[in-house]
């Protein structure tokens, strides 16, 4: 189950919205073995496009140094489907390397740029196993 | 000489769960080879017939390798070396 507050769901809704039609993504890091998604870092998607992510090589370098630096690691990883459901594609399943991050979908094939229908999903993807979780929202 | 490896979440499996280790080798290659030596099976995570795969990012000191010399990148005594896996997908 992802336990995460409420302003952190918005903030990826809202990350996915200003970038639609284009995927967004980003991180909320945590403290390690914590499993509390408290800094929200949202990144630049390098391929720009609707039907794909990557984070920039030299972007995700100073992530990852940072992270280490405060003894944080990717508790969420986030992007978002901009014309199909928050269902992880086969690349998203293929790519996932962070056995221990909750990989949430934003989809906002409904809602667009706009207020209007979202939908958030959570998973654990591990050696090519998708498997769905609750979402616990707090305040 | 010896160059610091900081080694991925995902890749610690093959080094017995160590974040750090050191390696050796005039170049990245060789340095890999060196690696696979003690920790068998991590070179076929990194590389493939193309040379590095395409979504593990190599960095050597700050500067991803792929802007280097890929996989003949020198590297010397007192370099640390990345690994990241990329974060991407569809």
């Amino acid at each position: 189950m992802l336990k995460i507050r409420a302003e952190l769901v918005d903030a990826m809704v809202a990350h996915a919205r200003a970038d639609h039609p284009d995927e967004a993504c980003g991180v909320i890091a945590g403290p390690e073995g914590s499993d509390r998604p408290e800094r929200f870092v949202p990144m630049v998607n390098a391929a720009r496009s609707p039907t794909f992510y990557e984070f920039d090589s030299a972007d995700l370098l100073r992530l990852y140094r940072e992270m280490d630096d405060l003894g944080e690691e990717p508790v969420v990883i986030y992007h978002s489907h901009t014309a199909t459901e928050a269902y992880p594609s086969r690349t998203d399943i293929s790519y996932a390397s962070e056995p221990l991050a909750h990989y949430v979908l934003v989809s906002t094939r409904d809602c667009g740029p706009e207020e209007g229908p979202v939908e958030v999903r959570s998973y654990r993807i591990v050696d090519g196993v998708v498997t769905e979780e609750q979402i616990e929202i707090v305040a | 000489m010896s160059v610091e490896v900081r080694i991925p979440t995902i890749l610690r499996s093959y080094t017995g769960g160590d974040k750090n280790v050191t390696g050796d080798g005039a170049d990245l290659r060789a340095l890999i080879v060196d690696l696979d030596a003690r920790y068998p099976g991590i070179a076929e995570r990194l590389v493939d017939e193309q040379g590095l795969r395409r979504f593990v990012n190599v960095y050597l000191n700050d500067e991803d390798v792929r802007f280097l010399g890929g996989l003949d990148t020198a590297v010397a005594d007192g370099d640390s070396v990345t690994i990241l896996p990329a974060v991407a997908g569809g």
